[in-house]
């Protein structure tokens, strides 16, 4: 049987290093079940956040090889084996203990987010046509791997005045949806700081339930801050006809 | 233990413990992308070899005072009109991820640490603030792709009547991909339907549902397009100026 070797952040917030571990690869095997494997047969402390084991639950968001990665969607037949294969926890949030990172950062820019707010008297049915672009990102599992890549964050710590890919995929579900009445653009502006984000795609690259990100929620999203703020013809248009 | 916990942290450009070569990602943009701005910029300056025959150069079309009547001689007619599709290609989405990643440095790549660490603003402040006139300069662009199928059609009229020369096609095909391109574009995906939220509820909804899916199958393909249209308006204007220099001939296939 092949053995890999995992060379696993080990620490806290006060510190800590690699410890390389000596791992069987089976047939099939993640990345999750290797560091499941030293959990039960090398170190039982070993601290890992995890839940369904099925890329569902977005809770083994890690960076393998430099990677950020759902540690139980990473095969280890497609690292290279004949070289340590590094697991660090999220860049981005800070440790807690090993490969778990406090990520509750993204719970307090959440609740910055005004909820559904449907129309009064509104009718509840829709058509398809009209929903098919908010079932993209309902697909969201939460595992913040856009959230930990994007240099934003990950490099320049905007974590006070920029929300985050994951919610602008969570802005664009509620701005775009029929029903909803209430206008974001200027949440996005001033306390989302969408102008922060320069259209790079990492997060569009990691994400492990394939939304597009950038293309489909940001961009959009982007163009809808420029109606409201930037396109002088626009606001010419809404001074005329007294629209917002 | 081999490593400190500050190395985990470390926000020094280029830091990562990815282990695949991800340089390699940004070469062709530096390659391909400033390849061709140093050649468009010699070849607008030049201001001769854009006309033979029926055919004109997209860097130069529309011609604008090519026999220098009020335009100084020292100033290319190319000078008059580049800064459309340049403000278009500058201003795109696509090409701000490329440009930001592989000239800007920010970031190089993914998980990669980029440049300007405590002193980025990202596209907030002068200059990068104008990447929010991009729809401008798609109107400009829609008016170019006007002109350049104007230009694609005059090229099978030749002296001797209507033919086709390799040059014909060379133009339409680059029509054709420019279109491609600027009908790609996520501003006018925005506007001709993307800004609705209920499209059923809106007038002439169902129109702009149909235009805002068929824009938005494009775009999903706006980065090859980006890459085939950058690369065709190079060549159909090299293919012209070897034309007007002699160094080829042009085909008439009938």
């Amino acid at each position: 049987m092949a053995e890999a070797t995992l060379r696993v952040y080990r620490g806290d917030k006060d510190g800590g290093g690699h410890v390389d571990y000596k791992v069987p690869v089976a047939p099939g095997m993640v990345v999750l079940d290797a560091l499941h494997y030293i959990q039960g047969h090398q170190a039982p402390d070993l601290a890992v956040r995890w839940n369904c084991k099925a890329a569902k639950c977005g809770s083994c968001s890690g960076e393998v090889n430099g990677r950020p990665k759902l540690m139980c969607k990473t095969r280890m037949d497609d690292l290279p084996l004949d070289q340590p294969i590094t697991v660090n926890p999220l860049k981005t949030f800070p440790i807690i203990k090993d490969l778990v990172t406090d990520v509750s950062l993204n719970y307090r820019i959440n609740k910055k987010i005004p909820a559904f707010t449907p129309r009064e008297n509104t009718d509840w049915r829709m058509q398809q046509d009209d929903i098919d672009r908010v079932q993209e990102f309902r697909k969201c599992i939460e595992c913040f791997l856009c959230q930990n890549v994007c240099h934003v964050l990950r490099d320049h710590q905007k974590t006070e005045e920029f929300g985050g890919p994951r919610f602008f995929v969570r802005v664009a579900g509620l701005d775009m949806h029929p029903l909803d009445s209430v206008s974001r653009t200027e949440l996005l502006k001033d306390e989302l700081g969408i102008g922060f984000c320069n259209i790079t795609k990492c997060c569009t690259e990691v994400c492990p339930e394939d939304i597009h990100i950038t293309d489909n929620a940001i961009i959009p999203l982007k163009e809808r801050v420029v109606d409201d703020y930037y396109d002088p013809i626009m606001w010419v248009i809404r001074k005329l006809t007294g629209k917002k | 233990m081999s490593q400190s916990r500050n190395d985990l942290q470390d926000r020094r450009f280029g830091a990562t413990f990815r282990t695949d070569s991800w340089w390699t990602e940004v070469l062709p943009v530096i390659i391909v992308f400033g390849g061709f701005g140093i050649y468009a910029t010699w070849r607008a300056f030049q201001g001769v070899s854009y006309e033979f025959g029926p055919y004109l150069s997209p860097f130069y079309s529309p011609l604008i005072d090519a026999e220098h009547h009020w335009l100084p001689a020292w100033l290319s007619p190319a000078l008059l009109i580049l800064g459309a599709p340049l403000g278009f290609r500058t201003t795109c989405y696509y090409y701000r991820k490329a440009y930001y990643r592989a000239f800007f440095l920010s970031p190089p790549s993914c998980a990669v640490t980029g440049v300007g660490a405590g002193k980025y603003s990202g596209e907030r402040k002068f200059p990068f603030i104008l990447q929010n006139l991009h729809r401008y300069f798609l109107y400009l662009a829609i008016l170019f792709i006007i002109i350049l199928a104007y230009d694609a059609v005059k090229a099978f009229f030749f002296a001797d009547g209507f033919g086709v020369g390799v040059g014909s096609l060379v133009m339409t095909v680059n029509v054709v991909l420019l279109s491609c391109y600027t009908f790609s574009c996520h501003s006018l995906r925005h506007i001709i339907g993307g800004k609705l939220d209920c499209f059923s509820c809106e007038v002439a909804g169902g129109a702009r549902h149909k235009a805002w899916k068929g824009v938005s199958i494009l775009n999903e393909r706006h980065m090859l397009f980006a890459w085939a249209s950058l690369v065709s308006v190079g060549l159909t204007d090299l293919y012209i100026k070897l034309l007007c220099e002699g160094t080829i001939t042009d085909l008439r296939l009938f």
